[in-house]
């Protein structure tokens, strides 16, 4: 029995007035001025509007409404160049503005952590039932708010962390223990944001697929956080929370842990659950990163640009047992990046694209596109991280050409028929190859792309434990039984 | 132009590794004092 990927989603969600948490701002504005000193201003003269946000070509990319090819001729800075009539709404899903996002956050909140004061509760109340996935059970834990005194009090007293709109305090996030650091406001802020966003994203999913909440039997949750206590940190699961948020009354889930490289282990984790017959129809689903949120804010200001990592971005994805139309995963391509496989870009390349390919058959050339790490260069080259994606497919191009595929004077043509410019929000696992799947999916659908290769890196040496890094890949196919 | 040096090798997830860099300042004859490998997106 084949595997296929059945359905997906994506969506952004615009959230400016947290800049100041992500991790690098949060802990440089301290040193700076503290907050609403030089800094933290300074930011913030440079943060989009939610109109600027939406109209990003990059942003379009991501929800559906242009193709990645597209922005090899959308001019750059891509910042200066807003589609024209850009929506909110794409074909996999929508960019979520601040104000209806705040109430996402509310009704994610089971612990009653986060306060809104009455007056921005009322403010927000009729945008958020505006939104047609949440019912009048979610919006009654909007609840009545809490006093502006109150909430100024547990600030300055409690160590919570406000929350602002535009500026203007609107509420704060409270710690849930005293000493405990893994339960501190600003992790729980994290954590909440990566579930009240894959959330987001699931709803997506179940509204494009057309199924019910109910039908999912298991969710694997790839998020990058660390759901815990001091105990067990990091033990998770995001996954079922996730999945109550979303009414998956019928399923539980687990989270998969891999760095970056998590989608694409979560995704072959489930085409194998589907697979061997444990479970029928899967989900795996990614919330966004607030850590990562403004992470190159200081290149962006050098170069006296936006802040451009101003949304928290999601995905979903659907697998079922083969129904005859959707694109197959062949759980026979995998590749990964072995204990004992080296550490240089062409002995991983060759674990996780030309190993798996020589296994099965197929040559390099036979891959329509290579899905690589897509990071939005517009992001990391300011900040002189170079181009991720155009550095991944010069490797591939010369594997091609080492292999004899394609003559040297070859390679740029590789490069660019076979990659794609980077469009993803830089938030580790979000920009892991699988923001793309979106658009495979709907030209295998569509009989324009017969295959597409999936490859991710993780870069376990962060976290201190091993010199390692690791990465795993896999070939998503068109349907043979569909016609056409 | 390694011999006898004392190195630390600050390695690059997409381009070169800490590791790779080190096997080969060790192979001039360096002395790696520390390696690691950051990634910078």
């Amino acid at each position: 029995m084949a595997v296929v990927i059945r359905e997906c989603s994506y969506i952004l969600v615009h959230v400016p007035d947290f800049v100041r948490y992500g991790s690098k701002p949060a802990r440089d504005i301290p040193i700076n001025g503290g907050p609403g000193g030089a800094l933290e201003r300074r930011i913030y003269e440079h943060v989009r509007s939610y109109d600027e946000a939406v109209a990003y070509p990059p942003n379009q990319v991501y929800i559906g409404n242009m193709h990645p090819d597209d922005l090899h001729t959308t001019p750059q800075p891509w910042f200066e160049h807003p589609v024209a009539g850009a929506k909110r709404h794409g074909k996999f899903g929508e960019i979520l503005p601040e104000e209806e996002w705040y109430g996402w956050l509310k009704i994610a909140d089971d612990f009653n952590l986060v306060w809104l004061t009455p007056a921005f509760i009322a403010q927000i109340r009729d945008v958020v039932s505006g939104h047609p996935f949440l019912e009048e059970e979610d919006i009654g834990k909007l609840g009545n708010g809490v006093a502006i005194n109150k909430i100024r009090d547990k600030i300055e007293r409690d160590d919570a962390l406000p929350l602002y709109y535009d500026g203007s305090l609107v509420g704060s996030i409270r710690r849930d223990h005293e000493v405990d650091d893994t339960l501190k406001a600003q992790v729980l802020m994290e954590n909440l944001m990566a579930k009240a966003s894959g959330a987001l994203a699931m709803h997506h999913l179940f509204n494009r697929a057309g199924i019910e909440p109910q039908q999912v039997d298991f969710i694997l949750s790839c998020s990058e956080e660390a759901v815990g206590d001091r105990y067990n940190r990091g033990g998770g699961s995001l996954s079922k929370a996730i999945g109550e948020m979303c009414r998956c009354v019928n399923a539980t889930g687990h989270d998969i842990k891999a760095f970056c490289a998590a989608p694409i282990h979560a995704i072959m984790d489930a085409a194998s659950l589907v697979q061997a017959g444990v479970f029928e129809r899967v989900v795996v689903v990614g919330g966004g990163c607030l850590a990562k949120i403004g992470m190159k804010y200081v290149g962006h200001l050098k170069h006296d640009m936006p802040v451009l990592e101003d949304v928290l971005a999601g995905f979903a994805f659907l697998l079922t047992p083969d129904d005859g139309v959707s694109p197959i995963v062949r759980l026979d391509s995998i590749g990964k990046h072995d204990v004992g496989a080296g550490s240089s870009q062409q002995e991983i390349m060759t674990s996780l694209i030309v190993k798996p390919l020589e296994r099965i058959g197929v040559k390099m050339m036979a891959i329509d596109k290579y899905a690589t790490e897509l990071h939005n260069p517009e992001v990391t080259l300011p900040a002189g991280s170079g181009n991720t994606p155009l550095t991944n497919y010069k490797i591939m191009g010369a594997l091609a050409a080492l292999r004899g595929e394609i003559g040297r004077d070859q390679i740029d043509t590789f490069v660019r028929e076979r990659g794609m410019p980077g469009f993803s929000p830089t938030q580790g696992h979000i920009p892991a190859a699988v923001p793309f799947l979106g658009h495979a999916l709907e030209a295998m659908q569509q009989g324009r792309m017969q295959n597409t290769m999936f490859v991710a890196k993780g870069s376990l040496f962060l976290g201190r434990m091993s010199q390692l890094s690791d990465g795993l890949s896999f070939l998503l196919e068109r349907n043979p039984r569909r016609n056409g | 132009m390694f011999k006898g040096k004392n190195v630390i090798v600050v390695g690059e997830r997409d381009g070169v590794p800490g590791p790779a860099i080190a096997k080969c300042l060790q192979a001039a004859g360096a002395n790696i004092l520390y390696k690691t490998t950051e990634c910078f997106v």
